[in-house]
C-alpha cells in the first residue's frame, strides 16, 4: 500500500530522515515510535507531500508520488494539535474533505452525521470548535480525517495532548474502530504504551534511521539495541562478555538464555529478573527509593559496583529503604543485545 | 504575482518614468548634471531639511497622541465606540485641501481660536504638525488597534503571573507582537507627512515648503519641469530609503501570532486609571478631530448674516458656481462613489493577489516587491496624474477619454493600504491550517480561499474601507485626469476654493461637509458589516 524507498530529508547537515525503507500493508496499523527529533513527523510530512524528500521515493499502491501535489494524494492526516478550522463549526470541519471532492450536500450531511456517531459525538454538527474539550477536538479531527475515506490515514501524536485516562480509553476505541473500518493507518508517537496498544507493527526510529521493526511483542521481548531497550524504559543495560550461558558484567556473573550471541555485547536485565534476597546472597546492594506501581513495587538498588539496578517485587516483599540486600538474576528475564558499535 | 507586477509597471512605473524622462532628457540625451545643480541650491536644501524634520516631528507626535487611542479602541468597550471609530477615520479621507482649510478656519486669522482668545498658530509650524496628527490619527488607531484587538490578553496575563509588572508585561509581550503594526503605522504616517501637500500649501505660507509643494510649484507655476523632475527623483530616493529601512526592521519581527476574536478582548474600563485614560482619549478626539470638523460644518452653514442652507442649495444648480462647472456640483457625489467603488475593487484584487504572493514566498526578490508596493504612497501624486495624461494616450492603451483612468489612479494609492493591512494578518495565519486543508483535498488556491480568506475577512474589510476612503479623497492625481463634466468631490471642492467670493467658499465648505458625511456613512456601514459577520466565526 505505502512504500518508502530510501527516503531522505536533510535540514542543513542533519538528516531528519536517513535513507528510510518502510512498508505499510493494506489494513495494517503501523506505529512509528521514537523520541522527539527522531524524524517521525518528517516521515509523515514526506508521505503526505507536505515536504519534498531530498532523496528516495514514496510509492502509494505502487505509484511514485513525486510530483503529485498534497491535495491529490487522497490521504488523511490528523495533526498533532488537530488544526481544526477555527472559523467553521464541527459539521463544516468534518465535511471539509467531502466538499473538496465535490460530494453533494445531502451526502455530505449524511456522512458527517455517520462519522460523528462513529467518534461518539452524535448531533455535534453545529457546535463551535473553540467550545470543544481536548478529547472532543481529537474526535472531530479524527472524523474530519476519516470522512473522505482516505486510502491511508496518518496520525501525528494522535493522543499526545490528552490526559491519561482519556488516552487509554481512546487507544482502545481507535484500535477497535480501525479494525472495523479496515483502515490502513500510519501513526507516529513518542509514547510506547500508545504505540504498543494501537499497532499491528511497530517501527522504532532514532536520528532519522530505523532502529528496529517488528510486532509490539517482538520489540518488547527482544529489543534490538541498547537504545531501543532504554527507549522502552529499561534502564538495566550494562556492557558484558558472553561465554556459553553466562555473561560477565560489572555486576558479576549473570545467567543468560541458551543460544545467546557470544562475545562482547550489551546485556539487558528486566526489573522482573532481579531477585532480591539476603545480603549475603549475590550482589550486595543498598536499597534506594521505592515506587509503588499498583500491582508491584519498583525498587532502585545501588550495587557495590556498577550502575544502579532497577528491580520489581511484590508489595509484601519490598525491602526497607536504606537496608542492605543481595541481588540475584533470572536468566529468563535477560536479553543479550548486539554490542554497541 | 504577475498581475500586480504588470499593473504597477503599466500604471505606475511607466508614467512616472515618462515624466522624469521629459524633465531630464534634452534631445534624447540624459542630463544628470542637473541633479547636482538643483541640489546645490540653498533654497532647495532648505526645503529638503524642512520636509524631513517636520515629517519626523509629525510622526512622533502622532504616535504619542494616537497610541493610547489605539489601546482604548482595541481593549475598552464603551457606548458609541463604533461611531467614534468611524468618526476618527473621517479626517483621513478628507482631501488635504479641506483639512488645511478646516485648520485655517480653526487656527488662522479670524479663526475660531482667534475670535475666542486671540490665539493664532497659522504662521507657526504647530499648525502643520497638528493638522498632520489630525490627518493621521486614524492610521495609527486602525493599523495598531486592529491587531491589538486580536491579541490574546492571556499572553500578557501569563507574563504577569511569571512576575512581570503591568508595564513590563506590556513591554515584553504585547509591544513585540505589536511592533510590526506600529512600524507599519509609523511608516505610513511618515510617508504621508513627508509628501504632505495640501496641508502645507495652505498652512505653511511662504515660509514652509515640503518637497511635494515645491514639485507642484515648479511644475504648475514656474513650468520648470527639469527642477520638478529632479525633486521627484529625490523624493523617490528618500521614500525608497525609508521603505528599505522599514522592510529591514519589520522582517526581524514577524512571527505567527495567536489571534483571537476581538469581541472577546474588549471590556468595560475598570478603576480610576482606565477611566482617566478613556476620558483623555475622548478629550483628544474631541479637541483634535471633532473641533476642526465642527468648525468646518459651522462655516458651511454660516451665510454671513446668519445660518442657513443657502450654500447647499447653490450646490444643486449649475449656474451658481459662476461657470466653474459644466454640471451641478452635487453630481460629484455620484461620480465619486462610482469611481471609489471601482477603485476599491481594483485595489482589493491587485493588493489581495500581491499580499497572497508575499505570504507564500520568501526571498530577496519578493521582499523587494513588498517595498515597491509602497512606492505609490511616496511618489508625488501630481507626477502620477500628469504622467497618466502623457503616457496613456496612445494605442493600444488609449485610456485618456475612458472613465476607468480615474479609478486606476485611485486604486494605485489604495493598493499599498490593502497590502499593508492584509499582510500582517495573512502572515499570522498558521500555515498548518492550510496544510490540513490541502491534505483534505484542497488545491493551493482552494486552501487559500477556504482557510486564509475567512480568517482574514475582517482585515479584508478594513482594507476595503481604507481603499474606498483614500479613493474618495484622492486629489493630486485625480485633478489632472478627471473629465471636466465628471468631477469628483475633492476636485469640485478645490475648484470652488480656487475661486474668490464668499459663495464659492461657502459652497466649498458645504461640499466638504457632504464629502465628510459620505465617508462617515460608508465607514459606519463597513463597521456594521463587520460586527454582524464576526458572530459567524
Amino acid at each position: 500500500m505505502l512504500t518508502l524507498e530510501s527516503a531522505t530529508v536533510r535540514f542543513g547537515a542533519r538528516a531528519a530522515l536517513d535513507a528510510v525503507d518502510l512498508e505499510v500493508a493494506e489494513h495494517e496499523t503501523l506505529c512509528v515510535l521514537g523520541p522527539s527529533g527522531s524524524g517521525k513527523s518528517t516521515l509523515l510530512r514526506v508521505v503526505a507531500g507536505l515536504h519534498p524528500p531530498d532523496g528516495g521515493r514514496v510509492l502509494l499502491d505502487g505509484a511514485d508520488q513525486a510530483g503529485v501535489p498534497v491535495h491529490r494524494r487522497g490521504l488523511g492526516l490528523m495533526f498533532q494539535d488537530h488544526q481544526l478550522f477555527p472559523h467553521r463549526d464541527v459539521g463544516a470541519n468534518v465535511a471539509f474533505g467531502l466538499r473538496m471532492r465535490g460530494v453533494s450536500r445531502r451526502d455530505q450531511e449524511h456522512r458527517v452525521g455517520e462519522l460523528l456517531d462513529l467518534v461518539g459525538l452524535p448531533g455535534a454538527e453545529r457546535r463551535a470548535v473553540a467550545a470543544l474539550s481536548g478529547g472532543e477536538q481529537q474526535r472531530v479531527a479524527l472524523a474530519r480525517a476519516l470522512a473522505p475515506r482516505p486510502k491511508l490515514l496518518m496520525l501525528d501524536e494522535p493522543l499526545g495532548q490528552l490526559d491519561r485516562g482519556l488516552r487509554e480509553r481512546l487507544v482502545v476505541e481507535l484500535r477497535t474502530l480501525f479494525g472495523r473500518l479496515g483502515t490502513t493507518v500510519l501513526a507516529v508517537t513518542h509514547d510506547q504504551g500508545e504505540a504498543f496498544a494501537l499497532a499491528d507493527r511497530v517501527v522504532v526510529m532514532r536520528d532519522g534511521q530505523i532502529a528496529q521493526a517488528g510486532t509490539p511483542l517482538e520489540v518488547w521481548q527482544r529489543p534490538a539495541s541498547a537504545f531501543v531497550a532504554r527507549f522502552l524504559g529499561f534502564d538495566n543495560v550494562v556492557g558484558a562478555t558472553v561465554a556459553g550461558t553466562v555473561a560477565d558484567t560489572v555486576w558479576g556473573k549473570v545467567p543468560v538464555p541458551g543460544g545467546s550471541p557470544q562475545g562482547a555485547c550489551d546485556l539487558l536485565v528486566r526489573p522482573a529478573g532481579v531477585r532480591i534476597g539476603a545480603p549475603e546472597e549475590g550482589l550486595r546492594c543498598v536499597v534506594g527509593t521505592r515506587t509503588f506501581r499498583g500491582n508491584h513495587v519498583a525498587v532502585r538498588l545501588t550495587p557495590e559496583r556498577g550502575p544502579v539496578l532497577e528491580a520489581e517485587c511484590a508489595l509484601r516483599d519490598a525491602p526497607e529503604e536504606g537496608s542492605a540486600v543481595g541481588a540475584g538474576f533470572d536468566a529468563a528475564e535477560t536479553v543479550v543485545l548486539p554490542a554497541r558499535p | 504575482m504577475a498581475v500586480p507586477v504588470a499593473f504597477f509597471a503599466l500604471f505606475f512605473a511607466y508614467p512616472v518614468a515618462a515624466i522624469v524622462g521629459r524633465g531630464l532628457k534634452v534631445d534624447g540625451v540624459w542630463q544628470f548634471g542637473r541633479i547636482g545643480e538643483v541640489l546645490a541650491r540653498p533654497d532647495i536644501r532648505e526645503v529638503l531639511w524642512f520636509t524631513s524634520w517636520q515629517a519626523l516631528a509629525s510622526t512622533a507626535l502622532t504616535l504619542l497622541i494616537a497610541l493610547p487611542g489605539a489601546y482604548v479602541f482595541a481593549r475598552f468597550d464603551f457606548p458609541g465606540r463604533q461611531l467614534l471609530r468611524a468618526v476618527v477615520t473621517v479626517p483621513f479621507v478628507l482631501p488635504t485641501v479641506v483639512v488645511g482649510t478646516a485648520f485655517l478656519a480653526l487656527l488662522g486669522r479670524g479663526g475660531f481660536l482667534d475670535e475666542l482668545w486671540g490665539v493664532r498658530l497659522d504662521t507657526t509650524v504647530w499648525a502643520i504638525l497638528l493638522a498632520h496628527v489630525f490627518f493621521n490619527y486614524a492610521v495609527v488607531v486602525r493599523t495598531v488597534g486592529g491587531l491589538w484587538a486580536q491579541l490574546d490578553p492571556r499572553q500578557e496575563e501569563a507574563a504577569r503571573v511569571l512576575g512581570a509588572g503591568r508595564f513590563a508585561a506590556w513591554r515584553r509581550v504585547t509591544l513585540p507582537a505589536l511592533a510590526p503594526a506600529v512600524a507599519a503605522a509609523a511608516l505610513m504616517v511618515f510617508l504621508f507627512t513627508f509628501t504632505s501637500f495640501g496641508v502645507v500649501q495652505i498652512l505653511g505660507g511662504p515660509g514652509y515648503s515640503t518637497l511635494e509643494v515645491e514639485i507642484y510649484r515648479q511644475t504648475a507655476q514656474l513650468l520648470a519641469l527639469p527642477t520638478a523632475a529632479v525633486l521627484t527623483l529625490v523624493q523617490f530616493a528618500a521614500v525608497g530609503a525609508i521603505l528599505a529601512v522599514h522592510a529591514w526592521t519589520v522582517r526581524r519581527r514577524e512571527t505567527a501570532l495567536r489571534l483571537v476574536d476581538p469581541a472577546r478582548t474588549a471590556r468595560r474600563p475598570r478603576g480610576a486609571g482606565q477611566w482617566a485614560l478613556l476620558c483623555g482619549v475622548l478629550l483628544t478626539v474631541l479637541l483634535l478631530i471633532l473641533l476642526p470638523l465642527g468648525v468646518l460644518v459651522e462655516r458651511s452653514f454660516d451665510t454671513g448674516g446668519g445660518h442657513g442652507f443657502d450654500f447647499y442649495r447653490a450646490l444643486a444648480s449649475v449656474d451658481a458656481g459662476g461657470g466653474t462647472f459644466l454640471v451641478a456640483p452635487l453630481e460629484a457625489i455620484g461620480n465619486s462613489l462610482q469611481y471609489a467603488l471601482v477603485a476599491t475593487v481594483i485595489a482589493l484584487v491587485i493588493g489581495g493577489l500581491a499580499a497572497a504572493a508575499l505570504t507564500r514566498r520568501a526571498g530577496r526578490l519578493v521582499r523587494g516587491f513588498d517595498a515597491l508596493l509602497m512606492l505609490p504612497l511616496g511618489v508625488s501624486a501630481v507626477t502620477v496624474g500628469f504622467g497618466f495624461l502623457i503616457t496613456l494616450d496612445k494605442p493600444p492603451l488609449d485610456l485618456r477619454t475612458s472613465w476607468i483612468l480615474v479609478p486606476l489612479a485611485q486604486a494605485l494609492v489604495g493598493v499599498p493600504f490593502v497590502v499593508r493591512t492584509m499582510l500582517p494578518v495573512l502572515r499570522a495565519v498558521d500555515g498548518r491550517l492550510r496544510e490540513a486543508a490541502s491534505v483534505l483535498g484542497a488545491s493551493p488556491l482552494r486552501a487559500w480561499r477556504e482557510v486564509d480568506l475567512p480568517l482574514v475577512r475582517r482585515a479584508l474589510l478594513v482594507a476595503a474601507g481604507f481603499a474606498f476612503a483614500v479613493s474618495l479623497g484622492e486629489f493630486g492625481a485625480t485633478v489632472f485626469i478627471a473629465r471636466p463634466d465628471r468631477p469628483t468631490l475633492p476636485v469640485a471642492v478645490a475648484r470652488l476654493l480656487g475661486r474668490a467670493g464668499e459663495l464659492n467658499y461657502g459652497q466649498a465648505m458645504a461640499l466638504s461637509t457632504i464629502l465628510m458625511v459620505v465617508c462617515a456613512v460608508s465607514l459606519l456601514l463597513l463597521e456594521r458589516i463587520r460586527t454582524d459577520r464576526s458572530g459567524e466565526f
